[in-house]
């Protein structure tokens, strides 16, 4: 490297002060067999939570009278685990002293600031896909004002007022209007190529089913403009019929 | 407890200002004492259609910072004695409102009055959400014209739902629907909309149909709210808009083109 780089004055670091979350394990009993069994049960239940896990290794908990604890052992049990070990809090003379041995930073002991996560055992694999879950119909019996947006998420969305131009109905189910509708219908928007459109009085800015769309310039041109009309998709065409 | 009414439309020079005047002065006029506040922060007008511009001394935002108390700031009006106007602030702008600020005032006014008019300044933004907000009532004035529809159509939505009373989940704002400027004759031509068009897109109650008419501009240029031209026909139909508001039934009237007799076409139309 040449003088004049050593001189140059634009930095090449910035320190940062950062909060992260880190798990800590606390050891309660300075017993490696039983904690390799319970870890793996641990690690069983939600195996994506385990995997390259930064951890810090709380040894400051430990009772007094349980001996001297392998650390080295417990720190590639914790690793065949997908848990690798960051830090330790230590609090007694012998694991401060593995510790340093191994080039391991020794954490303080805790403050009371930590509270016990358990990984959330919800992802326990599912034997069978889940009952579809019937959510109610939103039911809409005020106007629909121009610049509002009504979503019916994973339901029908039933609307017993007029809706006015610029307004916006999004339903992952079917849309029913019983009132002129002249603002825009998007049924089926997560993709429900089966969802419908219903409307008493058809004068709408667009209609749309699962992406496939009319605006009002082609619906103006359909007969059934201004009445009461039933909207399907087949294939990717829209069909509007009388209702 | 005063009624708390909002003049508003979203759109700007559909006639909130002159609605203000005439519909506060008309309760006035039937014996209800009434307070007209301008909320057109940095554009007031109310002084100037009220006619008691020269003797704005303190306004809304001296009372909202305490700059003034709120008896010092109210202007009686000189023709009617349950009448006061609380002036904007022409210096500052639409950013020296809170909503504490207003909701103080507010409340304050609810005690000492039986209506409180807010007339709402254009657009969607800060001002015209806070005149609407602590609202019982809304007038909504639209022209007969589709880009005025909309932008009704648009603050009858935030009337809906960003009020106090719908935030709270209150009985909703009463909505009225006040069409101003209209011309028969241009509707039959098919230049306007109609009422019935404008009822059909909106659908609300109707208030009024206010006639366009030479009188307002007198009006508003005489700094007389055009109500006390009793003689006019825009006179006449917020006349008859103040009694509907009141709860009476009384006939729609200037709907229809007017047949113009001999004397009319030589002397022409007031």
């Amino acid at each position: 490297m040449s003088q004049a780089d050593l001189l140059d004055q634009d930095p090449v670091f910035q320190l940062k002060g950062s909060m992260l979350a880190i798990t800590v394990m606390e050891l309660a009993h300075n017993d490696l067999a039983r904690l390799d069994q319970q870890l793996g049960e641990k690690v069983a239940q939600a195996p994506a939570f385990f995997s390259n896990t930064p951890l810090v290794l709380a040894l400051d908990k430990l009772p007094e009278g349980e001996g001297t604890l392998d650390l080295d052992a417990l720190m590639s049990l914790c690793r065949q685990h997908g848990l690798r070990t960051l830090a330790v809090r230590a609090s007694r003379e012998d694991d401060i002293k593995a510790a340093e041995a191994l080039d391991l930073p020794v954490l303080p002991p805790s403050g009371a600031r930590e509270r016990p996560i358990d990984p959330a055992p919800a992802p326990v694999a599912p034997s069978k896909p889940a009952e579809p879950e019937l959510r109610p119909s939103k039911i809409i019996s005020s106007p629909v004002r121009g610049g509002q947006q009504v979503y019916a998420q994973g339901a029908d969305l039933i609307v017993l007022a007029p809706v006015s131009a610029g307004a916006e109905l999004l339903a992952d189910g079917n849309i029913h209007v019983y009132a002129p509708m002249r603002g825009r219908a998007l049924a089926g928007v997560k993709g429900n190529t089966g969802a419908r459109i219903f409307c008493q009085q058809m004068g709408a800015e667009l209609l749309s089913i699962a992406g496939h769309y009319k605006v009002a310039e082609d619906l103006r041109r359909d007969p059934l403009w201004g009445e009461a009309v039933h909207v399907s998709l087949s294939g990717d065409v829209l069909n509007i019929k009388r209702l | 407890m005063a009624k708390i009414l909002v003049v508003t439309s979203g759109k700007g020079g559909v006639g909130k200002t002159t609605t203000s005047a005439a519909i506060g002065t008309g309760l006035a006029l039937r014996g209800h004492k009434t307070v007209i506040v301008d909320f057109d922060v940095g554009l007031r007008n109310l002084d100037l259609i009220m006619g008691c511009e020269r003797r704005v001394v303190y306004d809304f935002v001296n009372v909202v910072n305490g700059e003034a108390t709120l008896s010092q700031a109210l202007i009686k009006d000189k023709r009617l004695e349950n009448l006061y106007v609380l002036a904007a602030s022409q210096t500052r702008d639409k950013d020296a409102l809170t909503q504490e600020g207003v909701e103080k005032i507010i409340n304050e006014l609810r005690e000492n009055f039986e209506y409180v008019v807010c007339d709402s300044p254009a657009g969607i933004e800060k001002g015209a959400h806070l005149a609407m907000y602590f609202a019982d009532e809304a007038i909504v004035v639209t022209n007969p014209e589709v880009s005025s529809v909309r932008d009704s159509d648009r603050m009858l939505g935030l009337l809906a739902s960003k009020s106090r009373r719908a935030e709270k989940g209150e009985e909703p704002i009463k909505e009225h629907l006040l069409l101003t400027r209209y011309n028969p004759e241009r509707v039959t031509k098919g230049e306007m909309l109609g009422v019935e068009d404008v009822e059909e897109i909106l659908a609300i109650r109707l208030l009024g149909v206010i006639p366009e008419s030479q009188a307002v501009l007198k009006a508003s240029n005489q700094g007389v709210p055009v109500i006390l031209d009793d003689q006019s026909d825009a006179g006449q139909a917020y006349s008859d808009a103040v009694d509907r508001l009141l709860g009476k039934e009384v006939p729609h009237r200037f709907l229809d083109v007017q047949k113009k007799g001999l004397m009319h076409r030589l002397f022409g139309a007031r």
